[in-house]
């Protein structure tokens, strides 16, 4: 209590020297955050900078080695989220914490209240959810079950959930990461409602643009360290990006304009069903030509990971056709898609990518580790294997201590850069890519990204599958958006055009007919 | 050939499978609340033969049937501490712990059984049958319902209470977010270990109690292996209930239907059938409701795995 600030500090929330490890694994080294009353600050800062481990030691649910924390000018006792529930301390993780099976109100008292007490007053707990969901604007119904909900509105339900509990300072852990960018302007707007309304808003994020927007102040961290602290008037989305990668980036790629050549791709009224027998994709047809990267936008859920299964031969195929080179690949199995040049880097990594508990060397050749050279008389042979995995290594600059780590071991951005550097050493004519940059650092996306230009300048056919706005612009030549299982219309890849391509992830056709045809010649 | 069917065969019928399901109804319904938190407990047949050995013994010195019943009731609580423990805290599988408290229940209730109780060849004696005033001289359904031991009467009590207990108070609702999303209830400061160890304890509890029945309300001897399968039936009427203690209850009074049924037509000497036939029904019955119900469904997310703080 010493060093206790006099009550007039000028602090709303003092974060000192917060230290902390798991094992040998630094996840906080001496972060130092002070944020002010009634204002939006962003912390930013790459994937894996410490910024979600800093702010579950500011809720208690994370101890910290050691470090200490003010709150309106008093030691708050760490280590308890009670506590900090009780401070109006109060976080919207970026992985809800809902309870799927619950309604809204009951996820709103859980944990609350004496146990054994009768619940007979959800009445009115009904009665304030409603009230400030109107107030807010949030659209939120106290009885509708978690499970129900779409990932916008648990969001949502997710942010009336800390107002309800009585929050002054409100966290949001990466928000916009699952909404289209109306929801994210709505949210945005959101935002400074609240700090309108005495809030404080701390506001976790690695999108530039976002922060830029709608912050106050701005605490960039990079290597569990807070580095730089500024107010955003005094900043500029260049010298935040130096800070938060450690060097500059690219913000726009340096790119040609496309020279599209034949057509490699071609899918044609393509139709299929989900894992739940439900119609995911509704007819879809379009053509990717050598030399050009054509990308799908949407909102996730959309179609997208169907279409990208379909292709690849791993979903069963209601009606259409799919060509390769002018060759019908409709229908044959996934083993013999990989014996064309085709190569597939799929959404969801961990599950279909690679093997985490295998070695680097073993994830290089997990499509061809039956096949010379990689193998002779059915056994593997190691060392060509190595060889070959320490080539990708260092052409795609993947930080590993060797190819004989396991690859659990290594970071997101690592992990795909080696599955980029594994297909692209198949030479294919066609690429598949779905969430490319998924999880990855800014400085892996900037690498994996002008890999992909040089892909399209070398005459590769690349079909592009992302959630990432950013993503889609900075690379394709043209756009097409997915909305419930049909390719709503095309729009050039020119920034212009943004929000047209918002409004159609939305679901609105966003010009007659006529008013496209310009952008389509 | 079926003229044995009668109104007096019906109410005998009825007013057995009430009795032969108690048992099951206590222990399914503590089973339902143990993996409403998500802890899925296979022990439950060493649980409930502890709860029978322990009531037993606590009837045979003292006299007392309440005794008996407290006794079978903390012996459960015992192993269910075990069971907690290796599960909870050290994070052990809980199918190989579920395992290893069957083992030991036997083991141990034989071992003990042996030692101490086989030579006196002596019962003790089982809790009466009460009969309930005015309903208990309805015709056919005073006898079949309102002649029964105040075991018997008390499964709906625990049914009631198990259901208010989960749906309508802070600690019920706690619980199921336990079992399917643990991280928010740690987020919302609860201890969810706290919780698991609760609902370890109040299944287990109840399955000691489910095996005291046996013993001091149904036949008044303990004899080894005297639950005879019906802590794994129970696991069965959990998931035939889907989840829920009320469901539990009306399972449990369809199997207890086949018990009792088995029982009589084993009777019946004009049936020319063998008598395994008959023995068998409550287990093929069993087989035949999972092969039914099947997948997942309404199973806890979270059902069977340790809570590491992710």
């Amino acid at each position: 209590m010493t060093d206790d600030k006099p009550m007039n500090s000028p602090y709303l929330l003092q974060m000192k020297e917060i230290y902390k490890s798991f094992g040998p694994v630094t996840v906080s080294a001496g972060v130092t955050l002070e944020v002010k009353p009634g204002e939006i600050h962003a912390l930013l800062g790459e994937n894996g900078a410490g910024k979600s481990v800093l702010m579950s030691i500011l809720c208690g649910i994370l101890k910290p080695d050691s470090g200490s924390i003010h709150y309106k000018g008093a030691p708050l006792n760490i280590g308890s989220p009670r506590e900090a529930i009780r401070h109006g301390i109060g976080m919207v993780h970026q992985h809800f914490m809902l309870v799927p099976n619950l309604t809204v109100a009951e996820n709103y008292v859980l944990g609350q209240g004496t146990p054994l007490r009768l619940i007979n007053d959800m009445k009115a707990v009904h009665q304030r959810i409603t009230a400030l969901s109107d107030r807010y604007g949030l659209d939120v119904r106290p009885d509708a079950v978690i499970e129900d909900l779409s990932v916008g509105e648990q969001q949502r339900v997710e942010i009336l959930k800390v107002l309800f509990h009585g929050t002054d300072l409100l966290i949001l852990d990466e928000p916009t990461a699952v909404l289209t960018p109306q929801e994210t302007d709505r949210l945005l707007d959101l935002m400074r409602d609240l700090v309108a309304d005495g809030k404080t808003v701390i506001f976790i994020s690695h999108k530039l643009d976002e922060v830029m927007r709608v912050s106050d102040q701005i605490s960039v961290m990079r290597d569990f360290k807070v580095v730089h602290t500024t107010a955003v008037t005094d900043t500029n989305p260049r010298e935040l990006a130096r800070l938060m990668v450690g060097r500059d980036v690219l913000m726009e790629l340096p790119r040609g304009s496309a020279n599209p050549g034949q057509v490699v791709l071609s899918v044609d009224g393509l139709s299929c069903r989900n894992d739940l027998g439900l119609p995911a994709l509704k007819g879809v047809s379009f053509s990717v030509k050598a030399g050009e990267i054509v990308g799908i936008a949407g909102v996730s859920g959309n179609g997208q990971t169907e279409l990208s299964l379909a292709i690849s031969g791993l979903l069963p195929i209601d009606a259409g056709k799919v060509s390769l080179e002018g060759k019908d690949i409709t229908g044959l199995s996934p083993a013999e898609i990989n014996q064309l040049s085709f190569a597939h880097v799929p959404e969801d990594r961990h599950k279909m990518g690679v093997l985490l508990p295998f070695t680097l060397a073993e994830n290089a050749i997990l499509h061809r580790y039956n096949q010379s050279p990689f193998a002779k008389k059915g056994l593997l042979q190691r060392g060509v294997t190595a060889s070959f995995a320490r080539d990708l290594i260092k052409r795609f600059r993947v930080k590993t201590p060797d190819e004989e780590e396991f690859l659990a071991n290594l970071s997101g951005g690592n992990q795909q850069k080696l599955v980029v550097a594994r297909e692209l050493a198949r030479d294919p004519n066609f690429i598949l890519v779905s969430q490319l940059t998924r999880g990855i650092d800014i400085g892996a996306i900037e690498f994996i990204l002008q890999e992909m230009l040089k892909q399209r300048d070398a005459g590769r056919a690349i079909l592009l599958i992302s959630t990432e706005l950013e993503e889609l612009f900075t690379v394709c030549d043209r756009i097409l958006v997915m909305f419930h299982g049909e390719i709503l219309g095309e729009v050039p890849a020119d920034r212009s055009r943004l929000e047209e391509v918002g409004l159609m992830m939305a679901g609105q056709r966003s010009a007659p007919a006529a008013a496209m045809e310009p952008a389509l010649t | 050939m079926l003229d044995f069917i009668t109104i007096g065969f019906l109410a005998t019928l009825v007013g057995a499978a009430w009795r032969l399901a108690t048992p099951l109804i206590f222990t399914s319904i503590g089973e339902v609340i143990s993996e409403r938190a998500g802890v899925l407990n296979i022990g439950l047949e060493g649980t409930m033969l502890m709860g029978a050995f322990c009531g037993f013994a606590a009837t045979f010195a003292s006299g007392s049937i309440l005794l008996g019943l407290g006794s079978g009731i903390v012996a459960g609580m015992a192993f269910g501490l075990i069971f907690a423990f290796f599960t909870i805290t050290v994070k052990a599988n809980q199918i190989v712990v579920g395992a290893a408290i069957n083992l030991l229940g036997m083991g141990l209730t034989a071992f003990l059984f042996r030692t101490y109780y086989v030579s006196t060849g002596r019962g003790v004696d089982i809790a009466p049958p009460i009969a309930i005033p005015y309903l208990s001289d309805i015709p056919f359904l005073g006898e079949a319902l309102f002649r029964q031991n105040m075991i018997v009467y008390s499964t709906i009590l625990v049914t009631l209470l198990a259901a208010v207990l989960l749906y309508r108070t802070s600690f019920g609702l706690t619980l199921r977010a336990v079992g399917d999303h643990p991280k928010a209830v740690d987020v919302a400061g609860r201890s969810v270990a706290a919780y698991r160890y609760g609902a370890v304890l109040i299944g287990t509890g109840l399955a000691g109690l489910g095996g005291a029945f046996l013993t001091l309300g149904h036949s008044n001897q303990f004899v080894e292996g005297i639950t005879s399968g019906r802590g794994f039936i129970a696991l069965a009427v959990v998931v035939f209930a889907r989840w829920s203690p009320t469901g539990a209850f009306f399972v449990s009074l369809m199997f207890g239907l086949f018990y009792a049924l088995q029982l009589q037509l084993q009777a019946q000497p004009m049936l020319n059938i063998p008598y395994q036939v008959f023995q068998a029904l409550p287990y093929v019955m069993t087989v035949i409701a999972l092969v039914m119900v099947g997948g997942k469904n309404a199973s806890p997310r979270k059902l069977g795995i340790a809570y590491d703080g992710r």
